[in-house]
């Protein structure tokens, strides 16, 4: 299956990247080629079988709900650029 | 420097701590030495992302003193070691290959980082790798391809080539992996090294950068089975920091090394041999299965149905899990960050398409489109579906036979540039190792011999939790060969 430039900017878009416009043709050719390589799947005859998300056999292990982490506030902000009164700084986003 | 000490890079891991032990050399000695191989034999391989020289250092001075009071020290004291660029190294770069986070230090060590320097190993560096272990050939990293000791022309084979080109070119004698897809396993084999990927769960994923959660499995690259052995029994274990951490009781992965191969019986996968498989490969890998048989192991053809379809299912699920856990890459809290942003969605969009490579934004891309509204169904929950149908044709094989053996790749290592522009050729290459992850279980790769002066790898594939059985059948194989001593001329 092809993709359209106009799908594969959609999916750019909810994956919150841009297309230079002179890579589109690019992306458009390698990610219709992976589409349809992915889409040898559907002649796999699959009916009744239970999906599988996870190697492991077992069940979501559960701690009790007690801190366990110390402040590190300071060290963990370290890494940002954008910082004021140990707030991340982000564009405004209400008026 | 001594003549001694002029060697030290050629000796593995256990022969190290002998000659440690013995007082042979210092600590201080040995991370010297191999701190100037690196810099004279290493120059031009690109192995390296960071260098720790002044730390390592420190950690030897340490290790000596240790050493030097007697009594109990931990199992790895003053033993160098190199870990994969995406393993979180407290105060220390951790960029995962990538320009998103070529400026990151991590606050805080991962377990497996943790639980090695607790052991008392010495960490040299961190090695480079596939953006985000994206990558079968190390030709996605943001900081160049790294090179293949073998022939400087060839790739050596990714996600975690860096670590394996350090081992294979006597830089290192061990170094930390990381294996979704076959990312240890593929480059061990291209590079004459022994890897291995343990059972998902075995070794804790905390502080060890998400790729794809329910593949993600942390390993290590050896110059032998022995030493693999060592280091393993060392990183596995249970984690409460981890959720799919394995509660598993960890065994003695060295005492078992010298079980007899006597007895095992080793499957021969009938769709390993079909189109795709290099006849000298195949060639090499059936003599070094007629080696396990003439110690007294069996073997047994069985059949994985599904297995042709383990490339795709991959291609959907890994990608789907990529998609997600990339999406903390915001440019807000840590990494790369766009300049002069005129919105949130700009800071966002124009964070990621700056700091992401090709490949990454492809598997982003990918994984979004499979989970979109109304591709969901016929993508990410048929790939599952599948997944259960390749675990399953394991599961039925391993009723019969212990250990699964076959090829680790179709071919030796491809030319640098050879397969950038078409992903669908460089993601097949992956179609020996993907089976184990996609089933969880344990896979290792073990170097079997030479194909016009390039090494091959057999692959040993086991149930969940039998890293006993893969570990133990390769040391064997590695007291009756030598492929895994030969040394990429030159180095």
């Amino acid at each position: 299956m092809s993709l359209s430039k106009d799908q594969v900017n959609d999916i750019a878009k909810l994956a919150r990247l841009t297309i230079d416009a002179n890579e589109v043709d690019d992306v458009v050719d390698k990610l219709s080629r992976i589409v349809a390589f992915v889409d040898q799947l559907q002649a796999a005859p699959t009916d009744g079988v239970v999906p599988m998300a996870h190697p492991l056999n077992t069940s979501q292990r559960l701690r009790p709900d007690t801190v366990t982490e110390s402040d590190e506030r300071d060290r963990y902000q370290a890494n940002t650029s954008s910082l004021r009164d140990g707030f991340y700084v982000v564009p405004k986003v209400i008026d | 420097m001594s003549q001694v000490n002029a060697a030290l890079h050629l000796r593995t891991l256990c022969e190290l701590r002998a000659g440690l032990r013995d007082g042979e050399f210092s600590a201080t000695e040995l991370t010297e030495a191999l701190l100037s191989r690196i810099d004279s034999a290493g120059s031009e391989l690109n192995a390296f992302i960071t260098l720790t020289g002044e730390q390592a250092l420190a950690t030897a001075r340490d290790a000596d003193k240790a050493l030097a009071r007697g009594g109990d020290v931990g199992p790895l004291t003053g033993l160098p070691i190199v870990h994969k660029d995406l393993f979180c190294t407290r105060g220390v770069l951790t960029t995962c290959g990538s320009h998103i986070l070529d400026t990151f230090v991590s606050p805080y060590d991962a377990a497996v980082v943790e639980r090695l320097a607790n052991a008392g190993a010495v960490m040299l560096g961190k090695s480079n790798m596939d953006e985000f272990a994206m990558g079968s050939s190390n030709e996605t990293s943001y900081f160049g391809d790294v090179k293949n000791p073998w022939d400087l022309s060839l790739s050596p084979g990714g996600s975690s080539g860096g670590s394996a080109v350090a081992v294979a070119a006597r830089l290192v004698p061990a170094a930390t992996g990381t294996d979704t897809g076959g990312s240890i396993r593929q480059p061990a084999a291209l590079t004459g090294t022994t890897g291995i990927k343990p059972t998902y769960g075995r070794v804790s994923r905390y502080g060890m950068v998400a790729f794809a959660s329910s593949l993600d499995q942390a390993g290590v690259i050896t110059r032998s089975a022995e030493d693999a052995a060592l280091l393993l029994g060392i990183m596995a274990g249970f984690d409460e920091r981890d959720s799919t951490s394995s509660q598993e009781p960890v065994p003695d992965y060295s005492a078992a090394l010298d079980r007899p191969l006597k007895g095992l019986r080793v499957g021969i996968v009938r769709e390993h041999f079909d189109e795709g498989l290099d006849e000298e490969n195949e060639r090499l890998v059936k003599a070094a299965v007629a080696v396990l048989e003439e110690q007294g192991a069996t073997t047994v053809e069985v059949s994985l149905p599904n297995i042709n379809l383990s490339v795709p299912t991959y291609y959907v699920v890994a990608p789907a899990e990529c998609s997600s856990n990339m999406s903390r890459f915001d440019g807000v809290r840590f990494g790369h960050r766009a300049e002069n942003p005129v919105d949130l969605m700009d800071l966002y969009c124009r964070t990621r398409s700056e700091g992401f490579g090709a490949e990454v934004k492809r598997r982003i891309m990918t994984g979004t489109y499979v989970l979109s509204a109304g591709y969901y169904d016929a993508y990410y929950l048929q790939a599952q579906k599948v997944r259960q149908l390749i675990s399953q044709d394991f599961k039925s094989a391993f009723e019969q036979v212990d250990v699964i053996a076959g090829p680790t790749t179709p071919t030796p290592a491809f030319a640098l540039g050879d397969k950038t522009d078409d992903p669908i050729t460089m993601y097949l290459n992956d179609i020996y190792t993907i089976g184990a992850n996609l089933a969880g279980l344990p896979g290792m790769s073990i170097p079997c011999g030479l194909v016009g002066g390039l090494p091959v790898g057999l692959q040993l594939v086991g149930p969940q939790f039998s890293e006993e059985t893969l570990l133990s059948c390769a040391h064997q194989y590695q007291q009756l060969t030598d492929w895994h001593k030969e040394i990429p001329e030159g180095f």
